[in-house]
């Protein structure tokens, strides 16, 4: 659009008078309503944290880390750490099967498929991004979860000297496993969309300039490719995480969950992720239970705080580097 | 700028007809449905006001809200809705609204009156009843037993159709003592049986439930001994196979193998159901063998005459009962200053305990209705509250 239509259209709202320099009143107003938005994400932020630390206090207050042991019925931190320890793990899992493919399918849209493939394939992966977490709830633990159990079956029998393999699978499948597999589906989309992106910001010249010494197409991948796109690599996978640390229907649907520290990521009612038991409990919760619930959320909010941090410190390293 | 500003209009246009089609769309559906409840109702009318049910339905206006347990949940949305139906076709006008937040959080809000009435698995105890006189116009509140819904054990076993279990081995079963399928305590109780070699699978609920209550206090009530953890929401063996709710619960029994666990009756769907042991016969669940539980049990002890309270006898021999049920309360206040909101909380309780009300239950829910002594004693505590 040109500047004389802008003009035109600001005439049309402000007074003539004001045409005589100084600020718009159109300039203004937006200006306030962008920086209100952008108080607005401080604003929310600090809401919830208020929150729940305020409906967690009850419960804090109760537990016997608080007073003393023996004093309460009840320990926060060992409430609340085999939850911890599910919700990395099955997110940790989760990153651990979905990276290489992701970067495999980016690496495939931006540099192997015939552009109209690739921006068909590019759609799919926006479209997989689309699909409500019940839905994959609903589709893991209906369809997966039996489709599965022989590998599981296989896994522990020739791979159970390995801890995370062992132990003893009963069906239905509904085990951590299960759940980090779905959960790699749904960070799919998102790791695949942003690494798609920055493969594609790799510079044409530098492409060429290394095919022009010989290389050939997995070279430039590797020399030029992947190190200029590492940064963006890792903060997709982060943007990944923090999706897989607070997914909460579909675990719900396909985990049967139980609170350990167990390793055995293949039997069923060992883990249990931080929102899964608070969508879970928070029905019949009230009370002291609830702000038990409470604190378990305040928890995972701070986790998802610490995590990005560290993400971002990540990618500002290495784009250092590169 | 102008194409541009256009677009926007049309886009703003467009979202304003969507949403009035939507609205529109929710109006349609809203009036259907008042109408079917008035006319299935309309017909059974006479008897319901013969039965003292049926106050003038056209006075009635206003807004009553409830809240409370998770599993009257459906048989609430059922009454609540059909209730507003048949005001509505009398001429009321009458706005309802039941939240399933849980049954702690019910008797709460109910205590701080921020409802009319709550809905709870556990009647009010006697400090909740003394803190009720204050919401209630200087009147303690009532519990009514309304919704009994009997729990079915369910089980998935590749060729056997039916079994018998008792408390006893159904502890043990929970307590994974009993571990295989022809462990001798199970072929005892059914010798006509092929029982496999194969592991059971016992699956408990994964979150919080009633259902879990009322059933680990059946087999804590019958067997201490095979069962020692008493009755609990949270389930208290580590580990084992678990699903979220009464879907959850009968989805893993149906997808695993050798798999037993237990759920609302009305959604045990194609599985095998347990018959129970009740003195020496095996009673299979039925609702009129679940409403004859609660008329076997004695009443509470020490409570007001119009306040029910049953004190489940899950031991009972008598035969033709099933001991396993959940019986969810209805809280009352035993007083409401405001005339127009007790007129229509009594109206609304007065349906629940109906024939008619109990068969929406029956028929939504699953639930069994009530026998016909306890809901005329639920009508004459209903009659004595107290309005204005």
């Amino acid at each position: 659009m040109s500047t004389t239509d802008v003009s035109k259209d600001s005439v049309e709202v402000s007074p003539p008078s004001d045409l005589s320099g100084g600020r718009r009143p159109g300039d203004s107003v937006f200006s306030v309503l962008s920086i209100g938005s952008g108080l607005l994400i401080f604003v929310t932020l600090a809401a919830v944290a208020i929150f729940l630390t305020s409906e967690s206090l009850p419960a804090i207050r109760a537990s016997h880390e608080v007073q003393g042991a023996g004093n309460g019925e009840f320990g926060l931190i060992s409430y609340v750490a085999p939850y911890v320890y599910g919700t990395v793990l099955a997110a940790a899992i989760a990153l651990v099967i979905a990276i290489p493919i992701s970067v495999g399918i980016a690496l495939f849209i931006s540099h192997y498929a015939p552009r109209r493939l690739s921006s068909v394939l590019g759609y799919m992966i926006d479209l997989l991004a689309a699909v409500p977490s019940v839905v994959y709830g609903l589709w893991g633990g209906v369809w997966l979860v039996p489709r599965l159990e022989p590998l599981y079956v296989f896994l522990n029998e020739y791979f159970g000297w390995i801890p995370l393999f062992a132990g003893d699978p009963t069906a239905p499948m509904r085990n951590l496993a299960s759940a980090s597999v779905v959960l790699a589906v749904m960070v799919l989309p998102i790791i695949t969309s942003v690494s798609r992106e920055v493969f594609l910001q790799v510079p044409r010249l530098q492409e060429e300039a290394a095919l022009a010494l010989g290389a050939t197409r997995w070279e430039v991948i590797r020399t030029v490719v992947l190190p200029f796109g590492r940064s963006g690599v890792v903060a997709a996978s982060m943007l990944g995480l923090g999706r897989a640390l607070g997914e909460t229907m579909a675990i719900l649907m396909i985990l049967a969950p139980g609170a350990t520290f167990s390793l055995h990521i293949l039997e069923v009612g060992r883990h249990q992720s931080i929102a899964a038991n608070i969508a879970a409990r928070q029905a019949e919760a009230s009370g002291i239970d609830m702000s038990l619930l409470i604190f378990t959320g305040l928890v995972l909010f701070v986790l998802t705080f610490i995590i990005n941090a560290i993400a971002r410190w990540i990618v500002a390293r290495s784009a250092v580097k590169s | 700028m102008n194409v541009r500003k256009n677009k926007l209009v049309s886009l703003a246009a467009l979202g304003l007809v969507g949403g009035l089609a939507l609205t529109a769309c929710g109006g349609g559906d809203d009036a259907t449905g008042g109408d079917n409840g008035g006319d299935s109702n309309a017909s059974d009318n006479g008897g319901s006001e013969e039965g003292g049910a049926g106050a003038d339905l056209s006075a009635i206006t206003g807004n009553i809200a409830g809240a409370g347990a998770s599993s009257m949940e459906t048989a609430q949305t059922a009454w609540t809705e059909s209730f507003m139906g048949l005001v509505g076709a009398e001429g009321g006008d009458l706005s309802m609204s039941y939240e399933s937040t849980g049954s702690g959080t019910g008797r709460e809000q109910f205590l701080a009156g921020q409802v009319q009435y709550a809905g709870s698995d556990a009647a009010l105890d006697e400090e909740e009843l003394a803190a009720s006189a204050e919401t209630c116009n200087g009147e303690q509140a009532i519990n009514l037993p309304v919704y009994i819904s009997p729990i079915a054990v369910i089980f998935n076993l590749e060729g056997v159709e039916s079994l018998n279990l008792s408390a006893e081995v159904l502890g043990g079963i929970f307590n994974e003592t009993i571990t295989s399928w022809d462990d001798p305590a199970i072929v005892e109780l059914n010798p006509d049986a092929e029982l496999p070699a194969e592991p059971i699978v016992p699956v408990h609920r994964s979150d919080d439930s009633g259902t879990t209550e009322n059933f680990t206090d059946y087999l804590s009530q019958n067997a201490p001994d095979a069962w020692p953890h008493g009755p609990i929401e949270t389930w208290p063996i580590e580990g084992g196979q678990s699903g979220d709710g009464t879907s959850g619960m009968v989805s893993t029994v149906e997808s695993g193998s050798g798999t037993i666990g237990y759920a609302d009756a009305s959604q045990a769907g194609n599985l095998g159901v347990a018959s129970i042991q009740v003195g020496e016969e095996f009673v299979d669940y039925s609702p009129e063998a679940a409403a004859s539980a609660v008329e076997v049990s004695p009443r509470a002890e020490g409570r007001e005459e119009n306040d029910i309270v049953v004190e489940l006898d899950r031991t009972t021999t008598e035969a033709g009962v099933y001991p396993i049920v959940l019986i969810s309360y209805l809280v009352l206040c035993g007083s409401y200053a405001d005339q127009a909101q007790g007129e229509a909380v009594k109206a609304y309780a007065s349906y629940v305990v109906s024939e008619d009300g109990q068969q929406v239950g029956l028929d939504n829910a699953g639930s069994a209705p009530l026998t016909e002594g306890l809901a005329a004693d639920a009508q004459a505590a209903i009659d004595s509250i107290a309005v204005g």
